[in-house]
């Protein structure tokens, strides 16, 4: 490439750097952070201890002392959904965090080698598209009476097939391209070309499946523990607490309202952000 | 003869996503806590009678190959043995089949509001592409694919059943009319959802017809609006959101699970979760099944009506 081609390119790459992101990314940012301040330190902001019962405040609705009122025991329903942010984050934060580890080693793996890895994961990946994925968590995890965790591996599990597919075929793109061609000329192993030349440049899908796994996870893990599976023992929950909250839509709507505006705005968010970071990688990648 | 071989191997391809579901489904048995023995006697009282008929009945003395084998005879002739709990001593085929009535009603209620609204809103959306009218209509479906449906159903049950008042909040109403009326609610919620999907493959699917040279030819030889709208984007926009159903099929069946829970419908949804809570394996077995068995069905129509709706299709049917 001359000079007088790159220069251009330059300047266009310095001026995205220099560009804010747009307001709603930003907006997106402060709302994330405001939920890992909750996860992290949930004491700092409850007004009230979460799980302190006050039977002469039963199912009351908002008042000076509780915000959005109190549940059926008379618990604070603020304190109930800060609390809950915890279950709601860490969950699928595991399973985004595992699935994309093992997804794309796995998927830049097959993308890389083809062979029987390849075909057995594209069927693999065939089976679980045709099936009701929250579904058969649903039915496994309702059959075998497990807890929060084994939701968190049976969605993790079933989550994995769909990203190795999507790394394969980013990878599949990228394999053909020279830059892999002279790696492999200069006798680089496997394990590094994938490791140090495909996956930086594939970087901006993981990425953006890091953010939609999390979004899938949180929505279905939230789903489960409104249907009564794969509660945190001893924690609340906002799937828990859309549930407690429906038979007092009379009473105190805000027991279901806070849950629901909560997991609506954090799922927004994080796809929002998602959005963001895709197009600014790919578009420095196309800079470069 | 290219269009049998590929709808042959399609159809194999499904009878192979049936079998694998069956062991899966078998395997249910397995996974659940106790011995299978126990988890098939549920709540009943044990008694060496109920023992001598479960033990007839599902091979429990033969190896596991056996067991699935004869299991599968059964699951292929609609038999899936009785009902532990939800209802018990009922077959589970007749429990299914008392129950999928209200589901399917739901449904097809909410693809006819899919039909007669997300169609043309994407149709719209598209040939006004970057105005305000575009916009609008992609942001809210954007944030009404976003929303999961038991977050839109509560929400929706809260305001317009509960706040306003305009819809009746639980039961099913009596006759026709009556029955409508309670359904409109949560069909309503389930097209929200499927209808922002349809919106969206729609608008993008008319988007890349718009940009054709026949359609530009088509204006340029004078054609009314409305004829190039119905008889040339409509026809070749269709083919992609028809492709699509299949996964609406499968958004469509988990959402109708959480709304019918939320409104609580007596349907399919509300079955296979009473199924799972009681831990009424056969029930939950044979509803997995129907749905394996729903989910083939409807990608093969797909695979029909592709074939019909776009005679291209027909020549380029890749047999790999």
């Amino acid at each position: 490439m001359t000079t007088l081609a790159a220069e251009p390119a330059v300047a266009v790459r310095r001026a995205s750097v220099r560009r804010l992101p747009p307001l709603t990314v930003i907006i997106s940012f402060v709302v994330v952070l405001i939920m890992l301040v909750l996860t992290v330190v949930p004491g700092l902001v409850e007004p009230y201890n979460p799980l302190y019962q006050n039977l002469f405040l039963s199912a009351a609705g908002p008042t000076h002392a509780h915000w959005l009122g109190t549940d059926s025991n008379g618990r604070d329903v603020l304190s109930l959904v800060i609390g809950g942010t915890r279950s709601a984050l860490i969950g699928p934060a595991l399973i985004a965090f595992g699935t994309v580890t093992l997804g794309a080693s796995l998927g830049m793996a097959a993308g890389f080698l083809g062979g029987p890895l390849d075909a057995f994961v594209n069927r693999l990946a065939d089976l679980l598209y045709a099936l009701p994925g929250l579904l058969v968590v649903i039915v496994i995890v309702g059959v075998v009476g497990g807890g929060y965790w084994l939701a968190v591996l049976v969605l993790l599990l079933l989550s994995i097939p769909g990203e190795i597919r999507l790394c394969r075929a980013a990878t599949s793109v990228q394999v053909r391209l020279p830059y892999v061609e002279a790696a492999r000329t200069i006798g680089l192993p496997s394990r590094r070309i994938i490791a140090r030349h495909i996956a930086p440049n594939i970087l901006p899908t993981i990425i953006a499946t890091f953010l939609l796994d999390f979004v899938g996870a949180l929505l279905g893990l939230a789903g489960l523990a409104y249907l009564g599976f794969g509660t945190p023992p001893g924690a609340p929950s906002w799937g828990a607490l859309l549930y407690a909250g429906e038979s007092l839509l009379q009473q105190n709507p805000w027991l279901s309202i806070a849950p629901a505006i909560l997991i609506i705005i954090t799922a927004t968010s994080v796809t929002l952000i998602g959005d963001w970071c895709y197009e600014r990688a790919v578009r420095s990648g196309t800079d470069r | 003869m290219r269009i049998t071989l590929f709808l042959l191997r399609r159809l194999a391809g499904g009878l192979a996503l049936l079998v694998v579901l069956s062991m899966l489904v078998f395997g249910l048995l397995y996974l659940s806590p106790g011995s299978t023995l126990q988890v098939l006697m549920g709540s009943r009282p044990p008694s060496p009678a109920l023992v001598r008929a479960l033990n007839a009945k599902y091979h429990l003395n033969e190896p596991v190959v056996l067991q699935y084998w004869h299991w599968l005879e059964g699951a292929v002739h609609f038999n899936f043995g009785v009902s532990i709990s939800v209802e018990t001593g009922e077959p589970v085929t007749t429990l299914i089949l008392d129950r999928v009535g209200l589901s399917a009603e739901l449904a097809l209620y909410a693809l006819i509001i899919v039909v007669l609204v997300g169609i043309p809103l994407g149709m719209l959306a598209g040939t006004r592409r970057g105005r305000a009218t575009d916009r609008g209509i992609s942001l809210v479906s954007t944030a009404a694919v976003s929303a999961p449906a038991y977050v839109t159903s509560i929400l929706g049950l809260y305001v317009f059943g509960v706040a306003l008042g305009w819809f009746p909040v639980y039961g099913l109403g009596t006759g026709f009319a009556g029955r409508l009326w309670h359904l409109t609610l949560p069909a309503l919620t389930l097209a929200a959802l499927l209808g922002a999907i349809v919106v969206r493959q729609t608008r993008a699917a008319v988007l890349d017809v718009v940009s054709q040279d026949y359609i530009t030819f088509a204006r340029l030889r004078g054609l009314r609006r409305g004829r190039i709208l119905l008889k040339y984007t409509l026809r070749n926009a269709a083919v992609p959101v028809l492709t699509s159903a299949g996964i609406l099929l499968i958004i469509a069946i988990t959402a109708g699970l959480f709304i019918e829970q939320v409104f609580s419908l007596p349907g399919a949804g509300t079955l296979l979760l009473t199924a799972v809570t009681d831990k009424d394996i056969p029930t939950v077995q044979g509803l997995a099944m129907a749905l394996g068995i729903l989910v083939v069905v409807v990608n093969l129509l797909v695979d029909v009506g592709v074939l019909i709706l776009d005679p291209r299709t027909r020549f380029s049917t890749k047999v790999r």
